[in-house]
């Protein structure tokens, strides 16, 4: 009879032999598996097959994007460290750092909405917090299917509710957003989750381990068998069955990691790290695989050292969990025991699991055998590199919109204020704590947030963007617009950009024509970031954003940060006071094309030419904006994007319920195209903005002034804005009523 | 004034309150953790808020239980001044030194955003820089606000003056019973209160009706 205590006699996993079909479940294609035979010497065993399978995934190797993420700008003065570590970090003076990256969560939040989001909000944490940075903001960047499918208004529920459930309770405001709803994402919701934190500029903490012997430390949560295979899943196309891969999502529990956090900090403020990585996508694995090849060393980690929250787990479980909350370090030798204090102040674990060798091997050892013995090198850097094949986008052509109706203003203007995408997001950042740490000067529902740099009077400017309408139909172009966007958001604030992260959502790159649209938006990317001085230093590819084989609009979100010195002479994007003058600056030669005018509008479903993007206007446009908010000589500025002039003029008009008087009439294409690179500007001192705009040679024009309660254009349109307001508010709120 | 302000795992809300103490009396607050059993002398203490013990079980109980709030509870009784914000006036409630309960918000969703309040009683430590009936901006930041009180207990806050704050009556962003924001105890030297006044405390946050609350206390207390 068998003890209890005692598990029943199994064979050991290692002892499974490999065949084809393990291979395929893995996630490897058969000459994947080849090259890993010739790199190992010899067959691998089932341990060392999932560690390859996860470290060779194309969430964790990047083998179809790599070669085109190299293109992208990114250095700059200003520039600390750029991609490669676990967030990217820039000066921003006086010795601060602003750390920052954007993360995708896809899959996992349309499978579970609620932890999907919660833990996409804590891993992107967790790798701003690594760095040696306090999380001072999160942000989000999020895509739903079209309100009528059945599924929306559930999936908007969960992931409102499981960001805010995580960053609420962790204590990190979230301050803004966006969001999209389009049938091309009924089937793969996107998550995008940013954060931004700060640090000192010589206390940064990177994951490159060194010293021969040194300890390697887990702290945080147990292990349980949550997520094994997360990163293979997130590798992969979805189908009807995708839904039972519940179990590989992971739970978060940010009471944990509130304690982690404040244990890291307090550990960090010593010099006892020698160097830290969270256990992200992939784990215990890939966490030891990246902090070892990046310092050139070896690791042996011993299982039986590891906490687990769950019985008899398997070596192959234990270094492909994805529970949450768990980070690795290396100290060094002899401050083991004032670093478990700490941890074990705060109630977490500790425990060493490991030391460094100078093998370049990683080694594993689970219940007195040895599980694993494979080469670093090739797990971190040796994955594939694919080159594959794209075809171009081919050019979408221009609208005819002669059928716009130019009488019938007002109405086009209502249904814009209350359609999907322009209306209140309210009822969404309300469930955010975006007031938390007392920094927030601009919360949700500005052009940027603003998050003052605490005990300074900096502040950063943060946005996310991108128009997914406009990369599908000219995927150039919208890489372009989506750099442009966020670069125009930071700059109407008064705050001069910075740099950027991105997060890349493209369907399955095996498909020509999605590789296509991916490396034109990154063509279009590079060419704005280079322009305006806005590299990339962190960022994420989020591939296969496909269920049964219909692919998401190419969706590469940008997250923009910037710097204002002086927070004082910041502007929102408010009338706030009457007979102010009111400017565009920028052309409008009324581009309908992919504008929300035609979708809502003429109902026209079409593909035409997105408008085109001026990349040098754009930075004269900025630095213009910029130097008259510099100088305090304007009260508001807004830039003009989606729904164009006349639904930014409306969005000036709400907070305060400030009416204004535009003086000429124009057509439907003037009121509502949406050509790039234009400002709404307000102020009390029109002659000198129209001298400086005369002196840079820019266009710049007089539009009206501000006063009353509505918004009314030459004598023939007068519209209520009490009532904008209730149509803009209220779209969201009944939508997520309706049952 | 000595303020000390405790500080639980999973308090959120103690460095922001820490720097509005600081900024009223000239000195930094103690910061005590909630597993210490010793409390400095204070003439106020804080509960900030935040998600102690992540809300597990129910919100504000396990901290209720934690070593130092026996300190509290003894020091409130010899008449220190005690301020529950939030999660601490969750931790109140249920360490029974004010009634009632905090329920999960009537429309079931988080909610943080700036509410419209009324200064019910302007007599006590914390609010005698307001005036009597006076409207004032302060947010509100939670998922479990819904004050509830049988009515023996509501008429008895009523009748007594204990309603010290109440959302305007078309302002009330969680259902709470009688619009009730904060209420003290009979000494009128503990306050719960859901909103967040050290949010609403400097100009470049949106505005400073908060501030009276801490340059009060300063006031009233030294």
């Amino acid at each position: 009879m068998n003890d209890d205590m005692t598990p029943p006699e199994t064979a050991h996993i290692n002892d499974t032999e490999i065949t084809p079909e393990i291979v395929v479940e893995h996630g490897l294609k058969p000459d994947e598996y080849e090259k890993i035979v010739a790199l190992m010497g010899r067959t691998p065993n089932m341990t060392e097959l999932g560690v390859f399978s996860v470290m060779w995934s194309e969430h964790c190797s990047y083998k179809s994007s790599r070669k085109w993420l190299k293109k992208l700008p990114v250095s700059g003065p200003q520039v600390i460290q750029g991609p490669g570590e676990n967030a990217g970090v820039i000066d921003i003076g006086d010795g601060y750092a602003a750390v920052f990256k954007m993360e995708s969560h896809n899959h996992p939040s349309f499978i579970e909405p609620y932890q999907g989001a919660a833990t996409g909000v804590g891993g992107i944490m967790r790798d701003v917090f690594t760095m040696g940075a306090r999380p001072v903001a999160n942000m989000n960047a999020l895509r739903f299917g079209d309100p009528s499918h059945p599924k929306t208004r559930h999936l908007v529920a969960g992931v409102v509710h499981g960001i805010g459930g995580y960053g609420n309770c962790i204590g990190v405001p979230t301050v803004g957003g966006e969001v999209n709803f389009d049938s091309c994402y009924n089937g793969n919701i996107l998550v995008n989750a940013m954060c931004v934190g700060l640090a000192r500029t010589d206390k940064i903490f990177y994951a490159a381990a060194t010293g021969i012997g040194a300890p390697v430390v887990y702290v945080g949560s147990k292990t349980g068998r949550d997520g094994i295979h997360g990163a293979t899943m997130a590798s992969a196309e979805f189908d009807d069955a995708s839904e039972e891969k519940r179990p590989t999502v992971q739970v978060g529990d940010p009471f944990t990691e509130k304690l982690l956090l404040e244990a890291c900090q307090e550990l960090m403020a010593s010099d006892a790290i020698i160097a830290i990585q969270d256990m992200g996508a992939a784990g215990l694995t890939s966490s030891s695989v990246e902090m070892a090849d990046k310092g050139g060393v070896g690791i042996v980690l011993d299982l039986d050292k590891v906490p687990c929250r769950e019985t008899h787990m398997t070596g192959y479980e234990m270094l492909l969990s994805e529970s949450q909350e768990r980070m690795l370090m290396v100290l060094k030798p002899g401050r083991e025991q004032e670093a478990e204090a700490i941890f074990l102040r705060w109630g977490l674990d500790f425990a060493v699991v490991g030391s460094l060798s100078d093998t370049g091997r990683m080694v594993v050892h689970h219940e007195g055998r040895m599980i694993a013995d494979m080469p670093l090198e090739p797990l971190a850097d040796g994955a594939p590199e694919y080159d594959r094949p794209f075809t171009p986008t081919p050019l979408a052509p221009l609208i005819d919109a002669s059928h716009a109706d130019d009488t019938n203003i007002t109405d086009a203007l209502k249904i814009l204020m209350g359609c999907s995408e322009i209306a209140s997001r309210r009822w969404i950042y309300e469930q955010y704590d975006s007031m938390v740490m007392g920094d927030t000067l601009a919360g949700p529902g500005g052009d940027a947030a603003l998050v003052r740099v605490h005990g300074t009077q900096k502040a950063l400017a943060i946005s996310t963007d991108v128009t997914p309408r406009y990369c599908l139909a000219q995927p150039v172009e919208g890489g372009k617009q989506a750099v442009a966007e966020a670069y125009r958001n930071i700059s109407a604030t008064g705050a001069t950009p910075l740099a950027i992260t991105n997060c890349l959502n493209f369907g399955n790159p095996e498909r020509p024509e999605i590789m296509g649209q991916f490396v034109e938006c990154l063509e279009g990317m590079g060419a704005a970031c280079e322009a305006l001085d806005f590299p990339v230093v962190s960022g994420n590819v989020s591939l296969y954003n496909e269920t049964n084989g219909q692919g998401i609009s190419p969706t590469p979100a940008i997250g923009g940060v910037g710097l204002i010195e002086n927070l004082e002479k910041a502007v929102g994007n408010a009338f706030t006071q009457a007979d102010r003058y009111i400017f565009v600056l920028g052309k409008t030669e009324g581009h309908l094309g992919c504008s929300l005018y035609q979708r809502f509008v003429l109902q026209d479903e079409a593909v035409y030419a997105p408008p085109s993007v001026n990349l040098e206007l754009e930075r004269k446009h900025g630095q213009f904006v910029r130097d008259l908010i510099d100088a305090g000589i304007v009260d508001a500025v807004h830039d003009v994007s989606d729904g164009g002039l006349l639904v930014a003029l409306a969005e000036m008009c709400l907070p305060h319920n400030l009416g204004c008087h535009i003086e000429d009439d124009n057509t439907a294409g003037f009121w509502f195209g949406e050509d790039q690179g234009r400002y709404v500007i307000v102020s009390a001192d029109p002659d000198k903005i129209l001298a400086q705009a005369n002196a840079s040679g820019l266009a710049l024009n007089y539009l009206g002034k501000t006063g009353g309660s509505e918004l009314t254009i030459a004598e023939r349109i007068h519209i209520c804005v009490k009532e904008l307001g209730a149509i803009h508010e209220n779209w969201l709120p009944d939508y997520m009523k309706t049952v | 004034m000595q303020a000390s302000v405790i500080v639980f795992p999973g308090s959120n809300c103690d460095r922001d309150v820490a720097i509005c103490l600081e900024a009223a009396t000239g000195k930094k607050p103690n910061m005590v953790w909630h597993g210490d059993s010793d409390l400095p002398d204070s003439d106020v203490i804080v509960l900030p808020g935040g998600f102690s013990y992540g809300d597990y079980l129910r919100c504000g109980s396990m901290a209720a239980n934690s070593p130092i709030m026996k300190e509290v509870v003894l020091k409130a009784q010899k008449g220190a001044a005690v301020l529950g914000i939030c999660n601490g006036f969750q931790v109140l409630t249920e360490c029974g030194l004010l009634p009632g309960v905090l329920m999960r918000n009537a429309a079931l969703n988080f909610v943080c955003r700036n509410t419209r309040l009324i200064v019910d009683n302007n007599t006590t430590p914390f609010t005698g820089l307001y005036q009597q009936g006076e409207e004032v901006i302060i947010p509100v930041a939670h998922n479990e606000g819904n004050y509830f009180a049988d009515d023996e207990t509501l008429n008895e806050l009523s009748s007594e003056g204990r309603i010290v704050l109440s959302y305007a009556p078309d302002n009330n962003p969680n259902g709470a019973c009688r619009n009730i924001a904060g209420i003290c105890d009979s000494s009128g030297r503990v306050l719960g209160m859901m909103p967040h006044p050290e949010r609403r405390a400097e100009a470049a946050l949106g505005g400073e009706d908060g501030k009276r609350m801490f340059t009060g206390l300063v006031e009233a207390l030294s």
